[in-house]
């Protein structure tokens, strides 16, 4: 019953989609700005920061999708201009699958080591 | 001048009576008396009282603007208010090195005299642990960072304090985060001790409680300052920005947490103590981590100190002997005292706290290695990488999700066992109401992605489940149902708030006006005002909703004169449904501003419900123990 | 026994992470993007700071063995002391020295050109900072040197030194 009424939710979650399109235009711009680092002030998204260069980079952005490239095309627009560094979301790749992979991997150990403490036979 | 040279020889004559703490603690330790002696309580007073007349003496310097004092001199001026003077000297690299040396000596004099039920072997021993830190700080003061350089010729002004952080929550967020960095240090030491004393028991766990929760107060009610801080002074309106040295503050947190309710099963049922132990450390190491990785400059970060890679090396060594230190003791002194392996019901309080610190502590690991990542793979390959917040989203939302669940279940079942068929009718109900209101919230601001949704229905979860023990629940416990039902209403706002909140950003000139939403934003005047230390253009802006109800917003451009930084201030209008939030700034030729206009709904509330977090926290310290 | 490998794998381990955060502090926490030697410059428009007229990347990078593209503004501290420095570069003949005005006012850019001196063959604007982004630039001052197939062939960050003068002067011989 429980579980039912759960996936009912889902279904009709599901059948939502009202934004426009000019305020959907700004939620992507924002959300590209705050997921590149700014070069300048390098501790702040390009969001966050009004230096030049990030002033540029917003408005690259707004250009880029005016073209009509998606969110990932300009991401990889803007590393293949500044390395890897930018983009504050780290690829899965050689270098990093560790960065991904060993949180969950703990996560597992963790999880069976705790399993052990409720499956320890009665003395 | 003269305070100065107070401060100075003070500091020197702390030193010198930290040291002697040491022989004359081992003299007692190996005496027959059943009591510490006076002797060992008077010189642990005085190195704290010789501390606090240096602390003194620096804060006099910074109010008679000594800018002889080289610390003075690069952080204050002779313009700014008496309130930022004061607050200046600890907003700085060595003023802020000085209060912690203060509060550890501090502290560690209060565990002394607190501590007469617990065995005089376990107190002496936490007080050479403690003296241990105490006296690698006084090295790292003395040697690297000397608040108390003196130099000539005195200079007539200062390099003045830079504007962001002339602010009243940021001159009140570092001591209040330093008290719960350095009550860890109790902790650590306090648990070392315990561990060679053979002391780890109920009596030493309900005795050590005390102190973990004073430090998770302090330690919780400091970040929630610093985010404030953030969210008013760095303008933007964000609140929370996965920045390295907010991390930092944030591992600890999450360790001290985890620690928090696995003391509660050590005290109830004297198990897990070995895990107790390594949090105890590991909250520590922690704090100590971050000191590193915010001081040395490794790490590159808004809120950064001057930073000098000599300090680094310092506190690089000190952590890894520290570390060293405990794994030592812990792996040669510490024996399971209890030999028997316990098993653990999965359906009982002690398992629920067990995933609670499962979760914790993968949290903690996402926080840490996302952190530190970017410095060992540009070590190891000099590659180099950022990590933010979108990594940190990740692998944390999906998770929230069974946490939040765990939690709402784990305060209503009993210790030891509980009975499936005994699970309350109360607890299914709750859930049915949580997910009515979900569905109806849902439905009303539309589709906002799966796990949101789900997180939306667990929070709401916790959320009635609280308030369902807070009337319902035959024992209450307060401090519990109050920290619980604070967190379900912080995750509550953060996540209306982010999936609400909207904004528009434009270019302006006087006189315009645009229209956001069912609102008119109208950008009327701008005035100059001259304030003592900075120069200030307000402008004058007006919006106009539906109903021709009209709000007057007055962000403001300080011009600071010493050192000359331009900040812009944010006017917020806070309400308890939302904040609206305007900020304007230069545009290289002046002819027209930059402005941000932000409605961010529920935002006072993720500062009540950490409040109320807090207040939960804070309840435990007066509540008896409860049954069941 | 088994406490033992425990805990020399731990200090193992600490060791591990104290030689890399050691290593760590050494290195500068500044991000500096390479810059990519052999890189073919992505075509732009542009218009003239004086004439007003539109122009092309084609029909300014033609005619010369080399190119020296600098990015200034006239509101850019570093770009005064600078000047001097590209007055003389601008004594070479075998290059082609083009200005590139980052997002400035074009009234503000002329009185700065007025007062230091003109050193430029020409000057492009760059109002909107886009075409900086095109090269990878991150800030003004900046200066590249670009070869007649239109590859960036070095940049220099920031001011230019008596000492990058030479390395441009022994670069474009």
């Amino acid at each position: 019953m429980k579980l039912l009424s759960f996936l009912l939710i889902i279904l009709i979650i599901f059948n939502f989609t009202n934004l426009n399109s000019e305020e959907n235009n700004d939620k992507i711009k924002n959300k590209i700005s705050k997921n590149i680092r700014c070069l300048i002030c390098q501790g702040q998204s390009v969001y966050d920061s009004e230096s030049d260069f990030a002033v540029s980079i917003k408005l690259i952005i707004d250009k880029k999708l005016d073209e009509g490239l998606n969110e990932n095309e300009i991401y990889d627009f803007l590393k293949k201009q500044y390395g890897e560094w930018i983009s504050y979301d780290p690829e899965f790749n050689k270098k990093t699958f560790i960065l991904w992979i060993l949180p969950i991997l703990l996560f597992f150990i963790g999880g069976a080591i705790i399993l052990r403490k409720f499956l320890v036979k009665k003395l | 001048m003269l305070a100065h040279q107070i401060g100075y020889y003070s500091l020197i004559l702390g030193f010198f009576f930290s040291i002697l703490i040491i022989p004359v603690s081992i003299k007692n330790f190996n005496n027959k008396n059943k009591v510490i002696d006076n002797k060992v309580f008077s010189i642990s007073f005085f190195q704290f009282f010789f501390v606090l007349v240096s602390f003194s003496g620096l804060i006099l310097s910074f109010v008679n603007s000594d800018f002889g004092n080289e610390t003075v001199f690069n952080n204050s001026h002779t313009t700014k208010p008496l309130f930022y003077k004061i607050s200046g000297t600890w907003g700085n690299h060595e003023g802020s090195l000085l209060l912690w040396l203060l509060v550890l000596t501090l502290f560690i004099f209060i565990f002394l005299i607190k501590s007469n039920s617990q065995p005089k072997k376990y107190r002496i021993l936490t007080l050479l642990f403690q003296q241990v830190i105490i006296i690698g700080f006084f090295l790292f003061l003395l040697k690297t960072s000397n608040p108390f350089n003196y130099f000539f010729p005195v200079p007539k002004e200062g390099l003045g304090l830079n504007p962001i952080l002339q602010d009243p929550a940021l001159a009140i967020h570092p001591p209040i985060l330093y008290l719960g960095y350095v009550g860890s240090s109790i902790i650590f030491s306090a648990s070392l001790a315990a561990v060679v004393a053979k002391h780890i028991s109920i009596v030493w766990a309900k005795h050590i409680k005390l102190w973990i929760f004073v430090s998770w107060i302090f330690l919780t009610f400091g970040i929630m300052l610093g985010s404030i801080w953030a969210y008013y002074e760095l303008g933007w309106g964000g609140f929370w920005f996965w920045d390295p040295v907010e991390n930092v503050s944030l591992m600890p947190w999450f360790c001290l947490t985890a620690l928090l309710h696995c003391i509660l099963v050590l005290e109830k049922r004297s198990i897990l103590s070995s895990w107790t132990i390594i949090l105890s450390i590991a909250t520590f190491m922690l704090s100590m981590s971050g000191t590193f990785l915010v001081r040395s400059g490794i790490l590159n970060s808004v809120h950064t100190f001057a930073n000098d890679p000599e300090r680094g090396i310092f506190i690089l060594i000190f952590l890894f002997i520290l570390i060293l230190l405990s794994l030592v003791i812990f792996f040669v002194f510490h024996k399971e005292n209890d030999q028997k392996i316990v098993k653990i019901n999965w359906l009982s309080k002690e398992a629920s706290i067990l995933f609670n610190n499962w979760f914790l502590m993968y949290f903690l690991s996402v926080v840490l290695i996302g952190t530190v990542y970017p410095i060992f793979l540009e070590v190891l390959s000099s590659k180099k990488i950022s990590v933010g917040p979108p990594f940190y989203y990740k692998l944390m939302i999906p998770f929230l999700i069974p946490f939040l669940f765990f939690m709402s279940i784990g305060p209503n079942l009993n210790w030891i066992k509980s009975e499936f068929k005994k699970i309350k009718i109360q607890i299914v109900l709750s859930f049915a109401v949580s997910l009515l209101i979900s569905f109806i919230i849902l439905n009303q601001i539309g589709f906002v992605g799966l796990i949101n949704s789900i997180l939306i229905l667990v929070t709401f979860y916790l959320f009635f489940i609280t308030i369902k023990d807070f009337f319902l629940k035959k024992y209450k416990n307060y401090s519990q149902i109050f920290s619980h039902f604070g967190f379900s209403l912080l995750i509550l706002s953060i996540l209306f708030n982010s999936i609400l909140s909207s904004e528009k950003t434009i270019n302006l000139k006087v006189g315009e006006e645009f229209s956001f939403r069912d609102e008119t934003v109208i950008f009327e005047s701008i005035e100059s005002v001259k304030n003592k230390n900075y120069k200030s253009i307000v402008g004058n802006f007006k919006i106009k909703d539906k109903k021709n109800n009209f709000l007057q917003l007055k962000p403001e451009l300080r011009i600071y004169n010493q050192p000359v930084i331009i900040t812009s201030e944010a006017d917020i209008k806070t309400t308890l449904y939302y904040d609206k939030f305007l900020v304007m700034n230069l545009v290289k030729d002046y002819e027209y501003f930059n402005v941000r206009y932000q409605v961010k709904p529920f935002m006072i509330w993720i500062w009540i419900a950490t409040v109320i977090l807090v207040i939960g926290g804070f309840l435990s310290l007066f509540q008896r123990p409860y049954e069941k | 026994m088994k406490n033992k490998i425990i805990l020399s794998v731990l200090v193992l381990f600490f060791t591990f992470c104290f030689i890399v955060l050691y290593k760590g502090l050494n290195n500068s926490n500044i991000y500096v993007p390479e810059t990519k030697i052999e890189k073919t410059l992505i075509k732009f428009n542009s218009t003239d700071l004086y004439s007003g007229n539109k122009i092309s990347s084609d029909q300014i990078f033609i005619g010369s063995e080399y190119y020296v593209l600098n990015i200034w503004a006239s509101w850019c501290i570093p770009c005064r002391a600078e000047h001097s420095k590209l007055i003389k570069l601008s004594e070479n003949k075998s290059i082609k020295l083009i200005g590139l005005n980052y997002r400035d006012n074009p009234k503000n850019a002329k009185k700065f050109i007025n007062e230091f001196g003109d050193p430029y063959f020409m000057i492009i604007k760059d109002n909107q900072g886009m075409i900086s982004v095109d090269l990878g630039a991150i800030g003004v001052p900046e200066t590249f040197i670009i070869n007649k197939d239109k590859k960036i062939i070095k940049r220099f960050l920031g001011s230019l030194t008596e000492k990058s003068l030479n390395e441009i002067n022994l670069i474009t011989k």
